[in-house]
């Protein structure tokens, strides 16, 4: 039979890369993506990974996994269920079962199913022959020892032929899947150019689990997914921590304010910090601090010193940095934090995502004490994101806090490369030297913003800090009716931001019986289970938020307009807590789920069919 | 070789140019007046253009200098002003950036800060206020209060054993420590006038009274009494000779320092030891900054002046380099560098 007699076309597919921290499952997940990527299909990535940097060998602490969606029409998130799952070990196999799709393809290294590993694991009986994985189709390929055999001509220890067994297993799935290894071929050249033994050692593998997949005949049908159709232009594969790097890197470009970025390393965030540091040539300055409040507080320095001022983090690192955000508040300097949230409190579960701190970066500080709070929702999107963040922060003269996830961050897209020059102009309020009409806290009268007035400027010296100042002219005051005059200040000044950013759209109808609201990095998940629910024609829309502080100007009027409200989030309902302070004319109902995963399609149609059903009866 | 980015003014400037409109606020007989002088004084004998100076402090009496001096200035939060400085100074090396703060600033709250910008050898410039005691908060032990001291909270005697600014300085591999008197402002003024041309993080700590809370706390030195025996203001090239006759001096004896009189049991003036402050061994440097009564005078004046690279110059050289090297040179190079596809 011919491969071509035996596909299964599908829309989309889900598959993901399970086995131990250090099998190089990021790697083979990454390689998949890349090759799909170049053969048109729209993709998102979530690589899902223990805190541990290498547990002890075939243990359930130390699964370490990829996921990947890959489909012919826009994909929005990594996926619920997936189709295929590549199994290293019994350990990954038994942690990763319940995310399988009934009837999914699970492929095995069948050589590491042995009495050890599933006593490590926990199994009682080997899976492979107890029945238990009689509803799905099981591909055992003993990839170990035949990553061996392939290798047997180049003279490696056992130890260092088993490091390439993922790319056996690559080389099954490229199989099964009907796509080019000639192109995985080349991304591996590229990723280790500078080590041809690699390299070469790599290839070898790749081929001979190609070769195997088409060799036995159990393999059975292979998958097939057609080219996305997407918009003209130019794409990359884009994590969210890296196109937020890039993003606030294409704001001091356009800007003209040199870029400063002081952080400390925290999971899920550093890679911002990392992607930053290489990007010395763009005159990107960047300080690892010794502390997350050194981090800020350097930030704030550079800002009062004309910077482009970030620093990056995710929760435990924001409680640090809460006391110099109210600094930055109070001597209305422009300071973007971005904030890569992470289930919490405390450590929390450093690796799993969350929207947990959305009330941490409204309210979390000491004094009424305002700032811009906005949110990335897919990993491309980052980009635009950070964008606007560093613009509305620098043009409004204001701390922004940029909420992202480990979801986001760590997941990755199809990103259509813009030209900077099409981005929007930002426009800092920078006083002019020896303007003799200058005064720390003058304003503009439409917008309250204060100009910045750089060290070094002739002719503008002046003093800022954290006591109370009074209007316009800056000195330290406790008079009474000027502290509440500089509260309701700062408070309008990032209210009228609302008149800067654009209206908040409704996916769906104007009006309908069910109002799906979310924020931040479920986006895909939801808009996902939305979409499902209006091709079968229920009357549900879908309100999608960015921007949290300030609202849009037509949040109420959206919010209102259907017959019930439903806001999903992960956590226990911080952005209803808000809606409702906000709008309390408005009922909103709350979908919440914590546990660390993102929502699944499932959950949310069930959900909101019910709530459908409540308003019909 | 270390770049100095700061610009000198085009005009000779006075003191008239830093003198700053505000009342000081501090109480009468405070020792930060005189440390405010000697400011006054040297700021216009640097050299640099107004504009180019910058203070920066935290939290405290000292942390309220910069409303005081007319420069730039921002007063930030508790512990923090030498991170804050950090961004300052990164963002823009033209700068001459001077942090204001307190033993309790410094050296509890941002201890942290303290010890990581001196490690680092960031060019800027560090006025430590050592009052050894909270003067803000009304008279709570400090980390440099004596051990023993009764304060607001320690009624029975605080039994914590107080830092030694210099060995902590030089402990965190510092490259300039000077220590000076807050009644000496001629010599305040010259051991400023060295921090801001020693290229790296330069610590004067400045012996301060608190007439309030912990008046006369360095009398074991600034007393009319004693002082001759109790203060060693050392010179570069010059014999660590004290007394009321300069009779005294300090000499080496195996692995310790001695306080000896010349011309008694064999000593002559050339067992004392000569000063010189740019040794790059920290080793005598740090022995004589830890000096002090019972047995020894307390060293005052520039202890150790070496030169190492600066942070923030490597910075920017480092900046350069890649700059040359890279092909990125605008983020429309970023955004298309490395794999992408084109779809149709």
């Amino acid at each position: 039979m011919s491969k071509e007699q035996t596909s299964k076309v599908r829309e989309s597919v889900v598959i993901k890369f399970v086995g131990d921290s250090g099998d190089g499952m990021q790697l083979a997940g990454t390689l998949f993506s890349d090759t799909a990527a170049v053969l048109g299909n729209d993709l998102f990535t979530f690589p899902d990974y223990p805190a541990e940097i290498r547990a002890p060998h075939n243990t359930l602490a130390g699964v370490s996994g990829f996921q990947v969606q890959i489909g012919r029409e826009k994909i929005f998130f990594s996926g619920d269920l997936c189709d295929v799952l590549v199994a290293m070990n019994p350990a990954s196999l038994k942690t990763n079962l319940k995310w399988v799709k009934p009837g999914g393809t699970i492929i095995v290294d069948s050589d590491a199913f042995n009495e050890k590993a599933f006593e490590k694991s926990g199994y009682q009986s080997n899976p492979l022959e107890d029945g238990s994985l009689d509803s799905y189709k099981v591909i055992p390929a003993p990839i170990s020892s035949f990553t061996r055999s392939s290798l047997a001509h180049c003279n490696l220890s056992g130890k260092s032929a088993d490091r390439s067994r993922n790319m056996f297993a690559l080389g099954i799935v490229i199989f099964l899947f009907g796509q080019d290894i000639e192109t995985t071929f080349k991304f591996l050249g590229r990723k280790f150019k500078n080590n041809p033994s690699v390299r070469e050692i790599n290839k070898i593998v790749l081929s001979a689990g190609y070769n195997f997949a088409e060799t036995i005949e159990a393999i059975g049908p292979t998958y097939k997914v057609p080219p996305a159709t997407l918009k003209k232009g130019t794409y990359r594969n884009i994590s969210g921590n890296v196109a937020t790097a890039w993003g606030l890197l294409a704001a001091s470009e356009r800007s003209g304010r040199p870029i400063f970025l002081g952080s400390y390393p925290i999971t899920p965030a550093t890679e911002i910090l990392m992607e930053m540091t290489n990007n010395k040539s763009l005159g990107a300055k960047v300080f690892q601090a010794e502390d997350e409040i050194a981090g800020i507080c350097s930030a704030i320095g550079a800002s009062f010193s004309g910077s482009l001022a970030v620093t990056t983090t995710s929760g435990p690192g924001l409680s640090l940095k809460s006391e110099a955000i109210g600094l930055a508040v109070m001597t209305e300097l422009p300071i973007v934090i971005v904030n890569v949230q992470r289930a919490g409190p405390s450590t929390g579960m450093p690796t799993k995502s969350e929207q947990s701190d959305l009330l941490q970066a409204l309210y979390g500080r000491n004094g009424e004490c305002p700032v811009i709070v906005m949110s990335a929702s897919t990993p491309a999107n980052c980009f635009y994101y950070a964008y606007e963040a560093a613009k509305l922060s620098m043009e409004h003269m204001t701390p922004v806090i940029l909420l992202t996830d480990g979801y986001l961050g760590n997941g990755s897209e199809l990103f259509r490369i813009p030209r900077v020059s099409e981005l929007p102009e930002i426009k800092p309020p920078m006083a002019q030297p020896n303007d003799a009409t200058y005064k720390p806290y003058k304003r503009d009268p439409e917008t309250l913003v204060r100009q910045w007035a750089i060290p070094g400027t002739e002719g503008l010296r002046h003093r800022i800090g954290g006591l109370e100042k009074t209007d316009i002219y800056g000195a330290v005051s406790t008079d009474p009716i000027n502290h509440q005059a500089m509260v309701n200040i700062r408070e309008e000044k990032v209210r009228k931001v609302a008149e800067h950013i654009p209206l908040q759209k409704i996916h769906g109808d104007t009006t309908g019986d069910l109002l799906v609201v979310s924020w931040g990095g479920t986006e895909g998940s939801v808009k996902t289970a939305v979409r499902e629910m209006q091709k079968e024609g229920k009357k549900i829309g879908h309100a999608h938020f960015n921007h949290i502080m300030p609202l849009p100007r037509n949040t109420r009027n959206v919010l209102g307009s259907y017959s019930k409200v439903v806001v999903c989030e992960l956590n226990n309902g911080q952005f209803v807590k808000y809606l409702r302070s906000e709008f309390p004319e408005i009922p909103c109902l709350q979908y919440n789920k914590i546990q660390g995963l993102p929502f699944f399609t499932g959950e949310l149609v069930e959900k909101f069919n019910q709530l459908i059903r409540e308003v019909q009866s | 070789m270390i770049t100095n980015r700061i610009t000198a003014s085009p005009e000779e400037l006075t003191k008239k140019d830093f003198v700053s409109d505000q009342m000081v606020k501090w109480c009468p007989g405070c020792g930060a007046h005189g440390i405010l002088r000697a400011v006054e004084n040297v700021f216009p004998k640097i050299g640099y253009k107004k504009e180019n100076f910058m203070f920066v402090s935290g939290i405290g009496c000292s942390s309220r200098f910069p409303y005081y001096v007319n420069t730039y200035g921002i007063h930030g939060i508790h512990g923090r002003a030498a991170a804050i400085a950090t961004g300052v100074k990164l963002s823009n090396p033209g700068l001459s950036v001077w942090i204001a703060t307190g033993d309790g600033d410094s050296m509890a709250i941002g201890g942290n800060h303290f010890i990581h910008i001196i490690r680092r050898n960031l060019d800027v410039n560090i006025l430590l206020f050592n009052n050894q005691i909270y003067g803000l908060t009304k008279g709570q032990y400090s980390p440099t209060t004596p051990i023993g001291s009764i304060t607001k909270t320690s009624p029975h005697g605080t039994i914590e054993h107080p830092f030694v600014t210099a060995g902590l300085v030089l402990g965190a591999q510092g490259t300039f420590f000077a220590r000076v008197l807050d009644n000496n402002i001629s010599m305040m003024t010259e051991v400023m006038h060295e921090a801001a041309r020693h290229d790296g993080t330069s610590v004067v700590e400045i012996l301060q009274n608190c007439v309030i809370f912990a008046d006369k706390t360095h009398r074991q030195i600034t007393d009319k009494e004693v002082r001759d025996d109790y203060q060693l203001h050392l010179r570069h090239g010059h014999r660590m000779c004290y007394g009321k006759n300069n009779e005294k001096g300090i000499q080496l004896k195996g692995t310790k320092l001695q306080g000896v009189v010349v011309g008694l049991n064999g000593v002559t003036i050339d067992d004392i030891l000569i000063h010189d402050q740019h040794e790059k061994n920290p080793g005598l440097h740090r022995m004589l900054g830890k000096m002090g009564p019972p047995d020894l005078p307390v060293a005052l004046g520039v202890i150790r002046s070496a030169e190492f690279e600066t942070y923030d110059d490597m910075v920017e050289i480092q900046i350069e380099s890649v700059r040359e090297t890279s092909k990125i040179k605008c983020v429309d190079d970023l955004l298309n560098s490395g794999e992408t596809f084109e779809v149709e």
